[in-house]
């Protein structure tokens, strides 16, 4: 907001500017505060990680040994296993949420769109933990008994689809994630399809095109960055989904080429083994994964935040 | 050969328009299963002992997550009493004192601990509080919850702030206000139902929050020993409740799961139809 310009000087005035100035001194200092916060992480996540970072360098990334016994620690598993539900997710929640997107800020009438999007709102709203207690006693039994033998059955020749049909795996994880990713797709390309001019589509109309094609070959182009940022939104909440995914995706610390083997994540494995850990240079790799979590999540939001801020400055066609 | 061409994109438009709309069907159709679910596992595992009394171990009659329900006020309350005030004036700081570098940093810093996993966040807490007091805490889990409700109540009150409109600002202050009486005064009470708004869906984000306390405020299974004690919350209850062997807990789990949405949901309902007709609320 443009400063508005200073009382002018007098009498009373340099009371008035004293109280001015110790009002923006706390105020500042309290939005300083939020630097503060953020560097505190930073400095806590890389001193509490000190002791693993000295012993197992960048090996620490691309080792797959987990064994807290011996105390040889790497991170691959649990990268691995973060990036391929993440991804898997998206690939379920991104044609989805767009599909949705389009149909709320394209065709429902502006009550009936707002009030969906309300709900689908509410939808981002539910506690992760209730995600996975839902996720627990419906969606796995249902993916041991009946989604994962289909799989199988139909699909059995891939190496993805090979193994025991546990229930609890990445493909599991990975649902679940789509599941919760969903709303985050949806209300942010919803807006960026919203803050398209109206003029773009009766152009589009007017040289002919049906309503599909005015929609996906004008208005979502447009919208593009706005929808990137969506996905990119989705995919910074999926790396850092903890309890729903803790529930469902097995634990167990190794690499599999089948997507209905168990698994781990980063966030899964320091929910799970944090207050257990004993000895330093166990902390130090739980802490450490959750510098890695940290800094893949940063990368993430930053795009996310840089690509939704270059489309949604300007909305003309307001539901 | 034209009408053909013109059929085909005409069932192309038809096809993928109902495509769409199949696919909103299958989001909000999702909210109603859960919720369904929810509702109809919870509610008849629901009764007065829930509220009343203590965990009991599997197979005793009469238990309850009584010290989870108080425990979870606790820890939540406290952290709003952190959260709310700092979020609140850092965001009017954002709004009415700056516009420049720093601010647009606060900002930009402010959007980036919003995203962060909310475990990583219970990792500060654990490393500031927890390894220092040698004892999981109450506290420790408040710090961690409002870690994450500061940048969600500056970055929500900075906005509806910019949506106060200028004049009133020159109002107050061709009137001879100070500048801190005008945003005391005038911009904070015409901004205050959104500002409200926001505060309230915070608070229903961080009570459902439950990666942040398993190391910080861990959990208990009877009454705490005061804030600098393991306390029990709703959330990890949940958790604990829901991945052990035993039917009598997982019924538990049910019931505390219906508890802990309809909190969320009344909350969320409230401040989004009651508190807030007619504002768009930006989310975080």
């Amino acid at each position: 907001m443009a400063t508005v310009a200073a009382v002018p000087a007098s009498a009373t005035g340099r009371r008035v500017q004293t109280g001015d100035a110790i009002a923006r001194w706390v105020a500042l200092a309290f939005a300083a505060s939020i630097l503060v916060l953020a560097a505190l992480l930073v400095h806590e996540l890389w001193a509490g990680s000190a002791g693993a970072r000295h012993k197992f360098g960048w090996g620490f990334l691309t080792s797959s040994k987990w064994n807290p016994v011996t105390e040889e620690f790497g991170a691959l598993p649990f990268i691995y296993g973060t990036v391929v539900t993440s991804f898997l997710a998206l690939i379920v929640s991104v044609p989805l949420g767009l599909g949705a997107a389009i149909f709320l800020s394209e065709l429902a009438p502006a009550r009936m769109s707002s009030a969906l999007t309300f709900l689908i709102e509410l939808l981002a709203a539910i506690p992760s933990v209730i995600y996975g207690l839902l996720a627990i006693f419906t969606l796995v039994p249902l993916m041991r008994s009946t989604v994962e033998p289909f799989l199988k059955r139909s699909l059995g020749y891939l190496p993805l689809f090979k193994g025991v049909a546990y229930g609890v795996d990445y493909l599991t994880a990975a649902l679940v994630l789509a599941v919760m990713t969903i709303p985050f797709v949806i209300s942010v390309s919803r807006e960026s399809l919203l803050a398209v001019p109206r003029e773009q589509r009766e152009a589009a109309l007017a040289l002919g095109a049906t309503h599909w094609e005015s929609t996906w070959q004008v208005v979502v182009p447009y919208a593009k960055l706005g929808i990137l940022g969506s996905v990119f939104l989705g995919l910074a909440r999926a790396l850092g989904e903890t309890m729903a995914v803790t529930m469902v995706i097995g634990n167990d610390p190794s690499i599999h080429a089948s997507l209905l083997a168990p698994g781990y994540t980063i966030a899964a494995v320091i929910a799970n083994e944090f207050t257990e850990a004993t000895g330093k240079v166990y902390l130090g790799a739980l802490v450490e994964l959750g510098l890695v979590l940290f800094c893949l999540t940063i990368v993430i939001n930053g795009v996310a935040r840089l690509l939704i801020a270059a489309t949604t400055r300007k909305g003309s066609k307001r539901a | 050969m034209t009408t053909r061409r013109l059929i085909w994109r005409k069932s192309v438009n038809a096809v993928m328009l109902t495509l769409t709309g199949l696919f909103t069907l299958i989001a909000v159709s999702v909210l109603l299963l859960i919720l369904g679910r929810l509702l109809y596992n919870g509610a008849s595992a629901l009764d007065w002992n829930f509220f009343t009394k203590l965990p009991l171990s599997p197979g005793e009659a009469g238990s309850g997550m009584a010290n989870a329900i108080v425990g979870s006020l606790e820890i939540v309350g406290m952290a709003a009493l952190i959260g709310l005030p700092v979020g609140f004036v850092a965001g009017i700081y954002l709004s009415e004192f700056e516009d420049r570098y720093f601010a647009s940093t606060v900002r930009f810093v402010a959007d980036l601990l919003n995203g962060i996993p909310s475990i990583v966040v219970g990792l500060l807490a654990w490393s500031l509080l927890v390894v220092s007091m040698k004892t999981f805490s109450a506290i420790a889990g408040s710090v961690a919850l409002s870690v994450m409700l500061i940048p969600i109540v500056t970055r929500q009150t900075e906005q509806f702030l910019r949506e106060v409109p200028q004049s009133l600002r020159e109002g107050a202050l061709a009137l001879g206000a100070s500048k801190w009486k005008m945003i005391v005064t005038v911009v904070v009470p015409a901004g205050s139902k959104g500002i409200m708004t926001g505060m309230i869906l915070g608070i229903a984000r961080i009570s459902g929050e439950s990666a942040p306390l398993l190391f910080t405020s861990l959990n208990n299974q009877f009454w705490g020993g005061g804030l600098a004690q393991p306390t029990a919350s709703l959330p990890v209850m949940i958790y604990t409740h829901a991945i052990s062997p035993f039917d009598d807990w997982h019924r538990q789990a049910w019931a505390a799961g219906l508890v802990l949405i309809a909190l969320v949901l009344v909350a969320n309902i409230s401040a989004r139809f009651v508190l807030a007709r007619g504002i768009s609320v930006p989310r975080d």
